[in-house]
């Protein structure tokens, strides 16, 4: 199958796959993998599903019938365990800061952060005695999208460029023996 | 059999929240279970605590507008004329008739994206993936519609102390009107979905029962209190705005539960439809803003760059806040979808709150949640949290 290259599909440069059947060919030189590896990391990131203020409904919206997130292959997902994404959505309060950290602590690796909103990124217009000034003082945030809450839209274009990011690692995973 | 008998068993504790799918938000229940059975059920609640009512003293009166559309975030409208109405009667505005109906067609549309929001996560946590999916279909469209009038999908920060700020253009008229005439086929799809699904009935038919007695004691307001039997409606028996110019039925259950509550909710979509369409066609000509209002709202750019008079009421209020405030308090209280939601303001003469209390429905009804839960199924807690329609930006403040 490998050596008829009529049936096979480049999906990116460097992976190619054959249509209608679930296998995927890299090519199997040392950067290439890379490539096979980031793709697939890319194209399922599945989030958390972690609402904690306002930015939660707009990222239900993003994840409803209208903009649907599916296309990108996002699922949310109800458990930290099946989730490599983290959508911290919302104001981070002291009270609720040790719990987003447990939820990520939860996570397997490789694991992503979007801050989204103001409140995630710097906290806003709270400055009060009970807010974290941007959940960046607790978690490696990967990817920022400012906004009060940030459109839809902003959300997916947080998303393409955690998809950039991941499509640019390299060797984050364990090489085989 | 014997041993049966012999085998002990014992209350396990299950954290229920706050990284719970349908807890809507951030909300905490420590539920001690006796098998399937909740023996005991605690709300902890605090998780979204953002000090808004403390920050409120450290701003004037027009900052806080924004801060009143994140409390209730699925409806930040109805947020902003509560507040709004508060402020008005304590500085005794009189609000022009056009900025009323303004104000009580946006509200209304608010009600409506609130209900389907409700309605969709309700019956995604109950386990009706696809109502959820058309309901945000048309909730998108007022959202939309709320962009054409202020810009902001969600926060809106529209109305002002003292009016409104920005007039109703003719493309926000007809594309609400269109919309308007188009829902009701909208509701009868999510009815057809699951008004007699059986799994949705198993699941809300007497689910959460509360006595209407037990419902008041409890602080029960809005739909919730309503599905119990009470025929409690503060647009009906304290009319702000138009309310007391447009026509509308209050619907109310009978036994109190999670189905009649769902049924009062839905007929409200279909009032408020009402509502909306008859503000259209009473729409009254004028000014949108009280005749007085350079003392206490920001004068428009053109005037601040041009005339000396706009440029010092503007420095004023940017910096000190409105001036004219009167000492003394005042309690004002609206329908918001969630239920009563009440602004209590104590001035001081200054340009600041001296201090700001929300009387916020969400609270209320999470505190009522061991009554609704303990002794019934554990299936049965997320029915329970979706029927009160708790939100916690509000509940938390």
């Amino acid at each position: 199958m490998v050596d008829s290259p009529v049936s096979l599909v480049d999906v990116e440069e460097g992976i190619k796959v054959i249509p209608g059947a679930d296998v995927i060919i890299a090519q199997l030189e040392k950067l290439q993998l890379d490539k096979l590896i980031n793709w697939g990391r890319k194209s399922s990131l599945w989030p958390v599903t972690f609402g904690l203020a306002c930015c939660a409904i707009e990222m239900m919206a993003t994840g409803a019938s209208h903009y649907d997130l599916d296309r990108f292959g996002i699922i949310f997902r109800a458990s930290p365990r099946q989730a490599d994404c983290m959508i911290v959505a919302g104001t981070v309060t002291k009270k609720m800061a040790p719990v987003v950290r447990k939820v990520y602590d939860q996570m397997p690796e490789p694991r992503y952060v979007i801050a989204m909103g103001s409140c995630a990124c710097t906290g806003n217009v709270y400055r009060t005695y009970s807010v974290v000034q941007g959940c960046d003082t607790f978690l490696p945030v990967d990817v920022y999208i400012p906004g009060c809450p940030p459109r839809p839209e902003a959300l997916m274009h947080g998303i393409i460029k955690l998809q950039e990011l991941i499509s640019k690692e390299r060797m984050r995973w364990t090489p085989l023996k | 059999m014997e041993q049966e008998k012999d085998l002990k068993t014992r209350e396990l504790v299950i954290n229920m929240g706050p990284q719970h799918p349908s807890t809507h938000g951030v909300l905490r229940l420590k539920l001690n279970v006796d098998g399937e059975t909740v023996v005991k059920c605690t709300p902890y609640v605090g998780y979204l605590h953002r000090g808004t009512e403390k920050l409120a003293e450290t701003m004037t009166y027009i900052q806080v507008i924004p801060l009143t559309d994140r409390l209730d975030y699925i409806s930040s409208m109805t947020n902003n004329v509560g507040y709004c109405l508060a402020v008005e009667r304590l500085f005794d505005i009189n609000v022009p008739l056009r900025a009323k109906y303004i104000r009580t067609l946006v509200s209304e549309l608010s009600r409506m994206s609130s209900h389907l929001l409700w309605l969709a996560t309700h019956a995604l946590d109950i386990g009706a993936m696809t109502v959820f999916l058309y309901a945000f279909r048309e909730r998108e469209g007022i959202l939309d519609l709320f962009e054409t009038l202020t810009g902001a999908r969600l926060t809106v920060s529209y109305p002002r102390i003292g009016g409104v700020k920005r007039d109703v253009t003719q493309e926000f008229i007809d594309k609400t009107y269109a919309f308007a005439e188009d829902f009701p086929q909208r509701i009868q799809e999510y009815e057809t979905l699951i008004d007699v699904n059986r799994i949705w009935l198993k699941r809300t038919l007497g689910v959460g029962a509360i006595s209407a007695e037990d419902a008041i004691n409890w602080g029960f307001s809005g739909a919730t209190l309503r599905g119990c039997g009470v025929n409690y409606d503060v647009r009906k028996r304290f009319p702000y705005d138009a309310y007391d110019l447009v026509e509308f039925d209050v619907p109310v259950g009978k036994n109190g539960d999670v189905y009649d509550r769902y049924l009062c909710r839905v007929e409200e979509l279909r009032q408020s439809t009402r509502i909306v369409k008859q503000c259209i066609e009473a729409l009254p000509r004028g000014p949108i803003m009280a005749p007085d209002a350079p003392k206490f709202t920001l004068p428009a750019k053109d005037k601040v760059l041009g005339d000396m008079e706009s440029l010092i009421h503007h420095f004023m209020l940017i910096t000190k806040g409105p001036m004219t405030a009167p000492k003394g308090e005042i309690y004002v209280a609206i329908e918001a979808p969630k239920g009563e939601l009440g602004f209590y303001i104590v001035s001081d003469g200054t340009g600041k709150p001296y201090r700001m209390r929300i009387r916020s429905p969400s609270f209320v009804h999470v505190s009522a949640l061991p009554r609704l839960c303990e002794g019934r199924l554990l299936a049965d807690v997320v029915a329970n949290i979706g029927t009160i329609d708790v939100v916690l930006g509000e509940c938390d403040r």
